[in-house]
């Protein structure tokens, strides 16, 4: 050996959260597949919505307005399950087991992912935003309401992509990981993303009202499109907090339990 | 001196079926000891244990001084671990792996660098550093595994299986690697299926099967409660006919080949050490276990 191989030292207060979210990262940089799919499906989708299906929809050619928002939405979350493929793959790896029996908080490793998945997903979002205003999008916000719906969408990403990762964590592998997260994938279809809640049945809209994604979405509009927003804001910050508890509280413990076991 | 790693009473089952039954160890400090053991007997749920990554059921167990459910974040500053399933990250290049893993023990961005150059020529990876580790061969994952866990130097060293699977070159050179850190000071925890190499590397080895330590000592002594060396007959294609062992005296080999003589016509004699499975089941004493096996081996 040319050195002496030096003393462990004490990290400094979030050097795990850096080292693992350029891990994450690289990761994201490295799978190119999944990084082409995750900006250009959202885009196709916004183009399927505001050309082919809008028309019929609305014919005045309003749609655009109506439904760019809850595209947003739509495609916000898209890029966040393969975060439940990234986790599981890890668990499965040994490389976890060296990360548990290091004096590190390897809790870290989840966190990585999580704003890696952020960061990906808040760059989908700005180029659909992009691709909207090119198509005829014409919202009447200010720079403040415009921030205040970036916010309320990395908010939104936050939560489901730390629900992707407690799945990650709670799937058998993989490849079980990326087929639960379609269900969940599904919820915006019954919200008031693509048409208003009032054209659907009776029962339908129930769902619809109660489900999370409709005031995230009316919450947008509101900001964007100056659609009144009552308690929508309210009702939309505390489904995401909801979510974000259970979520870390299912998956710390998870966490906890996969200790040690492949 | 407190030794680097006391176990007592050690208990661990998994889903009612005890995989640990109460099991006491001690390893002196600056000393390769190995644990010896077929699949299932134990070896990797100890090391979990030793490694804090699973809790035993009851009992005690420290490692360098520190308690390894009570006090496990100092326990965790004091190892290494090297498991049996290569712990790399495959996206990440073999350099980037030795950088983050620098960067996770407090090593500055230089110090990280200079220490992915060390190791990377240590371990003869030079020239893959820049590769990803998901393209490496087992032996090269293996080797990086290794350099991964020596990023700062752990006071005490575990390696589950570390040469399973490598070929006879790449295991030669690991051995050095073990020695030279029992020289700087490393004490070395290893698991193996092997005699040989517990019998080449290990200052004290233990048997475990079942859950429980059935014998311990040097390799000489461990060897001495075998019996002597074994009588092989192979036939033309170096294919194993029939292995008799011997109690290492004059007349009991004579006896050994007469045996041999009377059953076959033709074949070459060669006379080996004890293997693992030999010591093995000496120890365990499951004589009809041996006569099936050669049931198989004549078949």
């Amino acid at each position: 050996m040319t050195t002496i191989a030096p003393a462990r030292v004490a990290l400094r207060p979030g050097t795990e959260e850096l080292v693992f979210l350029g891990r994450s990262l690289r990761h994201s940089l490295r799978n190119a597949e999944a990084l082409t799919m995750s900006i250009l499906l959202p885009v196709m989708l916004m183009l399927l919505f505001t050309t082919v299906f809008g028309g019929a929809i609305d014919s005045t050619g309003g749609y655009v307005d109506y439904v760019v928002p809850g595209i947003i939405l739509l495609c916000a979350g898209f890029g966040a399950a393969s975060t439940a493929v990234d986790v599981a793959t890890d668990m499965e790896n040994g490389i976890m087991d060296r990360f548990r029996t290091m004096p590190i908080r390897s809790w870290a490793v989840l966190t990585g992912h999580v704003v890696a998945s952020l960061v990906r997903n808040l760059v989908a979002s700005v180029v659909v935003v992009g691709v909207g205003l090119l198509v005829g999008f014409r919202p009447n916000a200010t720079p403040l309401e415009w921030m205040g719906a970036l916010g309320i969408v990395a908010l939104y990403i936050l939560a489901i992509t730390y629900l992707f990762a407690a799945i990650g964590l709670a799937a058998k592998s993989p490849a079980a990981a990326n087929g639960y997260g379609f269900i969940l994938l599904f919820l915006p279809y019954l919200s008031s993303a693509f048409v208003p809640v009032d054209t659907m049945p009776e029962w339908l809209r129930w769902i619809s009202d109660h489900q999370p994604i409709t005031p995230v979405i009316e919450t947008i509009r509101g900001l964007l499109m100056g659609t009144e927003l009552g308690t929508r804001p309210l009702w939309a910050l505390a489904w995401i907090a909801l979510i974000l508890a259970i979520s870390i509280t299912w998956g710390a413990i998870l966490f906890r339990r996969k200790a040690g076991r492949r | 001196m407190t030794p680097a790693i006391d176990v007592r009473s050690v208990r661990k089952s998994f889903g009612g079926t005890a995989v640990l039954a109460d099991l006491d160890l001690t390893v002196e400090r600056g000393t390769v000891f190995a644990l010896l053991g077929p699949n299932g007997a134990g070896k990797t749920t100890l090391i979990n244990i030793l490694s804090t990554l699973v809790r035993p059921d009851s009992g005690t167990a420290s490692v360098d001084g520190h308690d390894v459910v009570r006090e496990s974040l100092a326990v965790r500053r004091s190892i290494g671990l090297t498991g049996q399933s290569a712990a790399v990250d495959g996206v990440l290049t073999g350099a980037e792996n030795i950088r983050m893993m620098a960067r996770l023990s407090g090593l500055s961005p230089r110090q990280a660098k200079a220490r992915e150059v060390d190791l990377l020529e240590r371990f003869g990876l030079d020239d893959a550093g820049r590769k990803r580790a998901a393209t490496y061969s087992g032996g090269m994952r293996r080797r990086l595994d290794l350099a991964l866990s020596l990023v700062v130097t752990p006071s005490v060293l575990f390696l589950d299986e570390p040469t399973t699977g490598l070929d006879t070159r790449s295991r030669l050179a690991l051995w050095d690697v073990i020695r030279s850190l029992r020289d700087e000071g490393t004490t070395v925890f290893l698991t193996t299926q092997y005699l040989e190499e517990a019998d080449q590397l290990a200052d004290r080895i233990a048997v475990l099967d079942r859950g429980v330590i059935v014998a311990q000592g040097t390799a000489d002594e461990l060897k001495r409660r075998t019996g002597g060396e074994v009588v092989e007959l192979r036939g033309d294609a170096d294919e194993l006919l029939e292995e008799i062992p011997t109690d290492g005296t004059l007349s009991g080999l004579r006896r050994a080949i007469d045996e041999l003589d009377a059953r076959y016509d033709d074949g070459a004699v060669t006379l080996r050490k004890p293997s693992l499975d030999d010591v093995f089941l000496t120890l365990t004493g499951s004589a009809d276990t041996s006569a099936d096996k050669k049931e198989l081996v004549r078949k």
